[in-house]
């Protein structure tokens, strides 16, 4: 047996593997703060710029108008069409890569040392002077059409929509951020333009760079970025209201498997709890193939080929939730098996031996997060996002390390019941399933 | 260029990977193990991956799915370990551990701190010949594989339409059978087979060891000789040769019905020639091929001709890797717009190729995408794990260390004329396959 032999060496090693990088707090001529760190060993930059609120800041009646918005900044800038923009983005072989999520706008790029100024114009040019043409609002309407479309047909999508539809009600974490056909058919050019104005605010601007470019031409490119776009924005929403809905939701779909998506409610961000919350979900349904219910339900019982639960956390909501697929044959045993394991692990909290591999996977995996320019330069933001400070990464392993099996349990009982867990199944199960 | 619509793209094309040749080592242990060796010093952390030359088109008739079987049951006990206690091992030295199966190739990979190589090599080696299974494993694992094909291949209908153009694109080949298997004969894989297929396969002689990371080579030979050199290879292990396909000579169509289709679209493939050693010329012109007709959604010729200027298509693109063993295909798709049929679509499609061919190429065009895959060998280095699987992809798909490490001046150096030899290629419908996939009710189908 290898077990043992190397287990506990690991952590030792962590805080001097960290320093391997060093993260600079600058601030801009004109006064942006953001975080650098220097890596010229590779001859380009990546950049993370993230605007907090994102999807959930859309209009009444006008949900899916900010992810529109969002699929058409790179569809025409300042002087040049989609196809003069995107002509130039070849060219220079930059990329950059508009995403929209409930709580953040995001804005990954990166570019070569030898076009930097160019791109880095380029990216202006998107991010100040979108243009917003009516051709590729219809082009990429369309697009969108034909994805809500095919949505309504995908089990997975019909599964997560309606859990989180009936856990948040009409709050837009309640509702995807695509909108709906009939409001996507009716969204204006106007409607485009507002959904931008009230997402692109100064103020909520962060911002990190990991790369070939020092600190000088880091700091004017910022404010060649980002100084002219305006202070304002809409109003962070506020936040939203779990429902505590429990018991079973079937929806019927003709397919051989049955999709399980699974939760009730989470733990916020800041709690003091909260990393004992993370290292018990890891415990219980976690990544990798260890865990309980991959254990049970997949290893033990071939009832899955996989499941997985995870802490879902926004800015103004926390939930637990987790999914899995099983045939249809199948899948009301899954459930009673998911069922027993939760409560198990909520009145008996976990053995010794599992808080201490989840210790050594836990602290082990962090630093292996930081492997590239834009991972570490997309956690750096997000940490900014967070409010965190730089020290955070070289802390961040001591809150899992300082766990107790007696904090595991006393937040298994308090954290996890069985008893509020709320099943969306879709598919056409056979059997009956019991509890709550 | 919206992203979400990539959800239908079956290969993200792109030229594969490079690296400076002063940071890629190798070297062969006595028993035939090939070792290469990629250095990037930036964090403390390595990647271990041990490539088979073997996968699902080394199959024997029937037993489809066993070479992707072989690999879950992997996971299970060997002399030394318990079942589950490889993962296990590697989480709590803060590692991740994963496998995956091609038709070219089966291989097995850890990421974890490099402090750690010497632990992924022992436990891999012992794997390598001392697995046990018992029925138990056998029977629970054959679940887990047809769940996998339940919910990655027959939950999704445009999993099925590709496994069904496969099918049809190879009449002999065994790349027309599907990885995962076929249902009913996933549902006969038993031990004896399965065990019969290891024994032959799982040999250092048939594997290629590819370690990335905060190595140095003169660490990893050591290491790799003591863990990996007292394996014995399999004797009379020959080079894989698989059937060939025949002439194709005729045009095949498909119509794939299914009432969980939203989306209705056109795709055509056609055989064409893969990267061979010592022999990329034809691949090279292909790959630059696909990226000037359809790598891009808005400057390509398919996006620009039907996205962009008449507003056809909803979504166009074209496709071709050409890390394969044998015969490869190059392909192309149409998502019609609202309102256009099927028929009208594949109409689009015969007539931009026609143009094309008519036409030429843009030379600004091909310069950007030179500049481009230039631009993709710089960005590449800061992606550790893709430059081991490129390495690992290439090795297993017939290619030598010189091949890969030629890739990109084979593609720079590809001209506009060579670009059109192939293009006229695709005017030849005779080695296509055609699928049309829609819901039945679909009235505008034809």
């Amino acid at each position: 047996m290898f077990r043992g032999l190397f287990a506990f060496i690991y952590f030792l090693g962590i805080a001097s593997h960290l320093c391997a990088f060093e993260i600079k707090e600058v601030t801009s001529p004109g006064g942006i703060k953001a975080w650098l760190v220097e890596e010229h060993s590779i001859p380009f930059t990546a950049i993370q710029i993230n605007f907090k609120g994102g999807s959930s800041l859309d209009r009444a009646g006008k949900r899916g108008a900010i992810h529109f918005m969002s699929a058409l900044l790179e569809e025409g800038a300042g002087e040049l069409d989609a196809s003069g923009f995107a002509e130039e983005l070849e060219r220079l072989a930059a990329y950059f890569n508009f995403n929209i999520y409930d709580d953040s706008l995001t804005i990954s790029a990166k570019f070569l040392t030898e076009n930097r100024d160019e791109a880095v114009s380029l990216l202006r040019m998107a991010l100040i002077e979108p243009r917003f043409d009516l051709d590729p609002i219809e082009r990429v309407r369309n697009q969108i059409l034909s994805i809500l479309n095919s949505n309504k047909k995908k089990p997975q999508k019909i599964a997560s929509e309606t859990f989180y539809r009936k856990a948040f009600a009409e709050h837009p974490y309640g509702s995807q951020k695509e909108g709906t056909i009939k409001i996507v058919s009716s969204l204006t050019q106007k409607d485009i333009r507002q959904a931008y104005r009230d997402v692109f605010a100064r103020e909520r601007v962060f911002v990190s760079a990991v790369g070939d470019i020092d600190e000088l031409e880091f700091g004017k490119l910022l404010d060649k970025l980002l100084m002219d776009i305006p202070v304002g924005g809409k109003s962070l929403p506020n936040p939203a209201v779990y429902s505590e809905v429990t018991g079973y939701n079937l929806v019927d779909f003709d397919s051989p498997q049955a999709v399980v998506f699974f939760g009730h409610r989470g733990i916020k961000l800041g709690d003091p709890d909260f990393f004992a919350a993370y290292t018990l979900n890891h415990i219980l349904g976690g990544d990798g193939f260890g865990s309980r219910l991959m254990t049970k339900l997949r290893e033990k019982n071939g009832l899955t080929y996989g499941i997985s639960s995870y802490l879902a956390n926004w800015d103004g909501a926390e939930l637990i939730v987790g999914q899995f697929s099983s045939l249809n044959e199948s899948v009301v045993e899954a459930v009673k098996i998911l069922r027993f394991e939760w409560q198990k692990i909520s009145s008996e909290g976990v053995t010794m031996e599992e808080l201490r591999d989840a210790k050594t996977y836990l602290t082990g995996a962090y630093p292996l997060r930081f492997d590239g320019n834009a991972r570490i330069a997309g956690i750096l933001t997000g940490m900014q996002m967070r409010e965190l400070p730089v020290s955070y990464i070289s802390t961040r392993n001591s809150n899992i390390e300082s766990l107790a099996l007696e904090d595991l349990k006393r937040v298994a009982k308090k954290f996890l019941n069985e008893k509020d867990l709320y099943f969306v199944v879709v598919g056409r199960p056979v059997g009956k399933f019991s509890g709550n | 260029m919206y992203k979400l619509f990539l959800a239908f793209l079956f290969l993200q094309i792109g030229s594969s990977t490079v690296l400076a040749a002063e940071n890629v080592s190798t070297f062969d242990l006595n028993n035939g193990l090939k070792v290469v060796v990629i250095e990037d010093h930036r964090a403390p952390v390595v990647v271990h991956m041990l490539w088979y030359k073997v996968g699902a088109a080394d199959e024997e008739t029937g037993r489809s799915g066993v070479a992707h079987f072989l690999e879950h049951l992997l996971f299970k006990a060997t002399n030394r370990l318990k079942a589950g206690e490889f993962s296990s091992t590697v989480e709590r030295n803060g590692g991740s551990d994963n496998a995956f199966t091609s038709w070219d190739y089966t291989a097995y990979y850890q990421r974890i701190s490099s402090d750690r190589l010497g632990l992924m090599m022992q436990m891999e080696a012992d794997r390598m010949k001392n697995i046990r299974l018992t029925d138990e494993n056998i029977g629970n694992e054959r679940k887990v594989v047809l769940e996998e094909r339940a919910q990655r291949i027959d939950s999704n209908p445009g999993a099925l339409f590709s496994e069904q153009r496969q099918a049809v694109m190879y009449m002999n080949h065994p790349y027309g059978i599907p990885v995962i298997g076929w249902r009913h004969e996933m549902e006969q894989l038993n031990r004896r087979d399965t065990l019969a297929f290891y024994k032959k396969y799982y040999a250092p002689n048939a594997a290629i060891l590819v370690v990335a990371g905060d190595v140095s080579p003169a660490d990893v030979k050591k290491l790799a000789s003591r863990h990996y050199g007292s394996l014995r290879p399999t004797i009379g292990l020959l080079e894989r040769k698989r059937v060939l396909e025949p002439p194709h000579l005729a045009e095949r169509r498909i119509v794939f019905e299914d009432e969980r289709v939203a989306q209705p679209y056109v795709v055509r493939s056609y055989l064409v020639k893969e990267r061979n050693a010592g022999n990329q010329g034809e691949a090279a012109a292909l790959t630059m091929l696909a990226e000037l007709l359809g790598g891009n959604q808005t400057t390509s010729v398919f996006g620009k001709a039907l996205q962009i200027k008449t507003k056809r298509a909803l979504y166009s693109s074209a496709f071709y890797s050409g890390l394969s063993y044998d015969e490869t295909s190059f392909g192309i798709i149409i998502v019609p717009s609202p309102g256009r049929t099927l028929g009208q679509a594949e109409e689009d499609l015969d007539e931009v190729i026609k143009n094309f061919v008519r036409d030429g190429v843009d030379e600004e065009q091909l310069r950007r995408i030179k500049m481009q895959i230039r631009a993709s060998h710089i960005y590449a280095e800061d992606d550790v794990f893709g430059l081991a699987k490129a390495y690992g992809s290439a090795l297993t798909s017939g290619l030598s260390i010189a091949d890969i490490q030629s890739w990109p001046e084979k593609l720079s150096s590809v001209t506009s004329a060579e670009i059109l030899t192939t293009a006229e290629l695709l005017l030849d419908k005779r080695k296509s396959v055609t699928g049309w996939y829609k819901n039945q009710d679909d009235k505008g189908g034809n």
